[in-house]
C-alpha cells in the first residue's frame, strides 16, 4: 500500500507539471504559431501600440519560450516583477500571472473566488451523494415496483431539466415567494446561518442534476452487482440481507461511483458556471466567465491551472480510495 | 437443532420452481421428489437447463431472497430438512439454517468469492454469522479449515485475496467456507466444472474424504457422469425440470432404464473404447421449459418414441415407476421392451 501511495503521489507531481506545461504552452505557443500577437491577448484588441509594447516587454515575449516558462514557474515560488513601458508592477508569490487588463494579480482573485466554488461543490456533493445513492439503491432493490418507476422518473427529470430552469424556479418559489431562504451569498466567515441560507438553493439545484445522474448509475451498478455470484455466496452463508447489501454489494457499487465523483468534483472546482450565474455566486465560474468576455488571458490561465490541478488531485484521492476498496488495484 | 425426527434427512416432495417471464412461465423445476439420508451422496445429472441448479437454490431458499414484484419465482412443494418444512417457513429462520445446517459450493470459485475481501475475512464471516465468537477465535477456525482442505501455509494464506489463489486453491477455499459450520447437508453445484482436469480429481477426492469425515449428506450437481460415477451412492437424472431416472449408482450405470440416460452414457468418452469410434450425442435440443411438450418431455429426441406405450396413451406424461430394486424410471416403453433395447442395442455399443 505504501509503495502504491508513493507511486501515485509521484505520478501526481509529474501530472501537475505536465498540465502546467500544456496550459502554458497552449496560451503562449499557439498564438505564436498562428501569427497572433500574444500581447494582444493580454491587453485586449483595442489596446494602443504603446500598451502592447509595454506588455511585450513586461512579459519578455521576445525571450525563448523556455525562458518565459521558467520565469512563470519562478514567479509561482518567489514572486515576480513585470518591468516595461516605463513602469513596474509587482506580483508577489505565489504569482500565477498578472491581469494587465484589470491591473491586478491573478492569485488573489483565485483565492477570493475559490471558497465560494468550494462551498458550492462540496456542499452539493454531500447532498447529491446522499440522495443519489439512497434513491439508486432503493430503486435497484425494488426493481420494477412503483417506487422504482417514480424514483427513476424524478431522476430523469433531474437529468433533463437545465440548471437555470430548476434554479430560477426554486429561487422564485423558496426565496422570492415563500421567503424561506436568502438569494444572496454571504461568506462563511461572516455568518454561518446567512451562508447556509444563501447556499441551500444552489446546493439543491446542483445536487438535483448530479443526484439524478448518480441515482441512475447507482441503480444500474447495484442491479449488476446483486446478480454477482459472490452475492449469492454471501446469502448462502446465511448473512442477513441487510448486511449483504450494505457490506457486500455497496462495496462493489462504490467503485464506478468513485470514478465519476473524481471527475465531477474536479470539473466543478473550475466553477459551476450556470449555477453560479443563476444564483449570483461570486465563484470561479463567474470569474472565468467575465474573464472570457474581457479576453483576460492571465485570469483564464490561472483558473485553468486551478481546475486542472483540482481534477488531478481529485483523481489522486479517488485512486487512493480505489486502493482501499479493491485489493487488486494495489498491485497494478 | 439436533432433535431426531422421523423420516429421511432431506426430503424433497413435488418441488416446483416456476419463473414468470415476458415470454411465459418458465417451469424450471416441475414436480421433483427425492430423499437423501445423512452419510450418503446423491448425484443430480442432466444437461444445461434441466433444472439442476434451480433445484439446489430452491432447497437453500435462495430464489426468493431479495426478489420483489413480478420477477419473484413461484415455488411450491415441500422441502424438509431434518423434518422441518423450509418452503413455508419464516425466511429469517431459513437464513439461519443456511450456511450452518446446509451449505453450498458453487461452480466458479473466482466469481463466487468476493474480490474485495480476504479469504480469511469471508470464512470468518461465514462462521460468525452462526457462532457468537471473537474474531480471533473465528480466524483460528478459518486457518484450521484452510489447513484441512489442503491449503499450504494457511497462516499466511488466510490473509490473501481470492485473486491471489489458483483455481483449485480457490475451490478449496470455497469448500473450507462451506464446511466451517459443520453442515449436515452439503450441496456442490458443478464443483469441478471450472477447474483443470488434474485439479478436478483432487477436489473430488477432497469432497469424498470430507464427507466420510463429517458424515454429512451431499448433493453433487453436475452434467458430468464421470463425476457422479466417482462420488455418488445414488443418481438422479433430470430432464426438462423433472426426474426421469433414479437409482443407486450401481443400478443406473449397470442397467439404466431411460433412453435419455442411455444417451448420456453414449455421449461419455471412455478410455476402453476404440479411438476411431465416434461419440453419440443426444440428438436434438433441450426442451423449452415454457411450452413443455405434452406426454414425455424427452419424446421429441427419443429414438424409441414410435414404439407403443405401456398401457397409457403417448400424450400422457409418464410417471416414475419402480423398475425393480427401488430404481425409478419415467418412460412409456414397456419394461420388457426397455430391457431388450438395453441389452441388445445399447449396452454392446458402450
Amino acid at each position: 500500500m505504501l509503495t502504491y501511495l508513493v507511486r501515485r503521489l509521484f505520478a501526481v507531481v509529474v501530472m501537475l507539471i505536465v498540465v502546467m506545461l500544456a496550459v502554458f504552452g497552449i496560451f503562449f505557443l499557439i498564438p505564436k504559431w498562428t501569427g497572433v500577437d500574444p500581447a494582444t491577448m493580454f491587453v485586449g484588441k483595442q489596446a494602443d501600440a504603446a500598451a502592447l509594447e509595454g506588455v511585450r516587454e513586461k512579459l519578455k515575449l521576445g525571450d525563448p519560450i523556455l525562458v518565459q516558462l521558467f520565469d512563470f514557474f519562478k514567479g509561482i515560488f518567489v514572486g515576480r516583477d513585470y518591468t516595461g513601458g516605463g513602469d513596474t508592477v509587482h506580483c508577489s508569490a505565489p504569482c500565477f500571472g498578472y491581469s494587465f487588463k484589470n491591473e491586478q494579480a491573478v492569485w488573489p482573485v483565485l483565492v477570493d473566488r475559490l471558497p465560494v466554488t468550494l462551498s458550492l461543490a462540496l456542499g452539493a456533493m454531500v447532498v447529491w451523494l446522499v440522495i443519489g445513492l439512497t434513491a439508486g439503491v432503493i430503486s435497484a432493490l425494488r426493481r420494477g415496483t412503483v417506487l422504482d418507476r417514480v424514483t427513476m422518473g424524478v431522476a430523469l427529470s433531474g437529468v433533463s431539466l437545465p440548471i437555470y430552469f430548476t434554479g430560477l424556479l426554486s429561487l422564485a418559489v423558496f426565496s422570492y415567494g415563500l421567503g424561506w431562504v436568502s438569494d444572496q451569498y454571504t461568506p462563511l466567515h461572516e455568518s454561518f446561518p446567512a451562508w447556509f441560507s444563501g447556499m441551500i438553493l444552489p446546493w439543491l439545484t446542483l445536487a438535483f442534476l448530479y443526484g439524478a445522474m448518480y441515482a441512475r448509475i447507482t441503480r444500474a451498478t447495484m442491479l449488476e452487482v446483486m446478480g454477482e455470484d459472490y452475492i449469492r455466496t454471501a446469502r448462502a452463508k446465511g448473512v442477513r440481507e441487510s448486511v449483504v447489501i450494505r457490506k457486500h454489494a455497496m462495496r462493489s457499487t462504490m467503485t464506478p461511483i468513485l470514478t465519476l465523483l473524481g471527475v465531477d468534483l474536479g470539473a466543478l472546482m473550475g466553477g459551476a458556471i450556470l449555477t453560479e450565474t443563476t444564483f449570483s455566486l461570486p465563484g470561479l465560474g463567474q470569474a472565468v466567465l467575465t474573464a472570457i468576455n474581457q479576453r483576460d488571458l492571465p485570469l483564464i490561465l490561472g483558473v485553468t491551472l486551478i481546475t486542472a490541478s483540482a481534477v488531478v488531485i481529485a483523481n489522486l484521492v479517488v485512486d487512493l480510495l480505489y486502493g482501499v476498496i479493491d485489493p487488486r488495484v494495489r498491485l497494478a | 437443532m439436533t432433535e431426531v425426527e422421523e423420516g429421511p434427512y432431506l426430503d424433497v416432495r413435488d418441488l416446483r420452481v416456476h419463473f414468470p417471464t415476458e415470454d411465459g412461465l418458465v417451469k424450471s423445476v416441475d414436480g421433483l421428489s427425492f430423499t437423501l439420508e445423512k452419510g450418503r451422496t446423491l448425484g443430480i445429472v442432466g444437461e444445461s437447463g434441466s433444472g439442476k441448479s434451480v433445484t439446489s437454490l430452491g432447497i437453500m431458499g435462495l430464489h426468493t431472497v431479495g426478489r420483489y414484484g413480478r420477477s419473484r419465482p413461484r415455488i411450491s412443494g415441500e422441502v424438509r430438512l431434518n423434518g422441518r418444512e423450509l418452503l413455508g417457513a419464516d425466511p429469517d429462520e431459513v437464513r439461519r439454517l443456511r450456511g450452518r445446517e446446509m451449505a453450498m459450493i458453487f461452480q466458479d470459485p473466482l466469481s463466487a468469492l468476493h474480490p474485495y475481501f480476504t479469504v480469511g475475512h469471508q470464512i470468518v464471516e461465514a462462521y460468525r454469522v452462526h457462532h457468537d465468537v471473537s474474531k480471533k477465535a473465528a480466524r483460528k477456525r478459518a486457518v484450521e479449515l484452510l489447513d484441512r482442505v489442503g491449503i499450504p501455509q494457511p497462516e499466511q494464506r488466510v490473509d490473501g485475496y481470492p485473486h491471489e489463489f489458483s483455481g483449485g486453491m480457490r475451490q478449496r477455499v470455497m469448500i473450507a467456507m462451506a464446511l466451517v459450520n459443520n453442515p449436515e447437508l452439503l450441496i456442490a453445484d458443478e464443483p469441478t466444472t471450472a477447474l483443470d482436469v488434474t485439479v478436478q480429481a483432487q477436489i473430488l477426492d477432497l469432497i469424498r474424504d470430507l464427507q466420510k469425515e463429517f458424515g454429512s449428506a451431499v448433493v453433487i450437481i453436475t452434467h458430468d457422469l464421470g463425476v457422479v460415477a466417482e462420488l455418488s451412492d445414488d443418481i438422479l437424472v433430470m430432464y426438462g425440470g423433472r426426474c426421469v431416472e433414479y437409482g443407486t449408482a450401481e443400478q443406473v450405470f449397470r442397467r439404466p432404464q431411460h433412453p435419455y440416460t442411455w444417451g448420456l452414457l453414449g455421449s461419455m468418452p471412455r478410455i476402453d473404447r476404440d479411438r476411431g469410434e465416434r461419440l453419440v450425442p443426444v440428438a436434438g435440443q433441450p426442451p423449452s421449459l415454457i411450452d413443455v411438450p405434452p406426454g414425455c418431455a424427452f419424446s421429441p429426441r427419443c429414438p424409441y418414441a414410435d414404439l407403443p406405450a405401456d398401457g397409457v396413451t403417448r400424450t400422457e406424461r409418464p410417471e416414475l415407476r419402480d423398475v425393480g430394486g427401488g430404481q425409478l424410471s419415467a418412460c412409456h416403453l414397456p419394461r420388457e421392451e426397455r430391457q431388450r433395447i438395453w441389452t441388445e442395442e445399447i449396452a454392446p455399443k458402450l
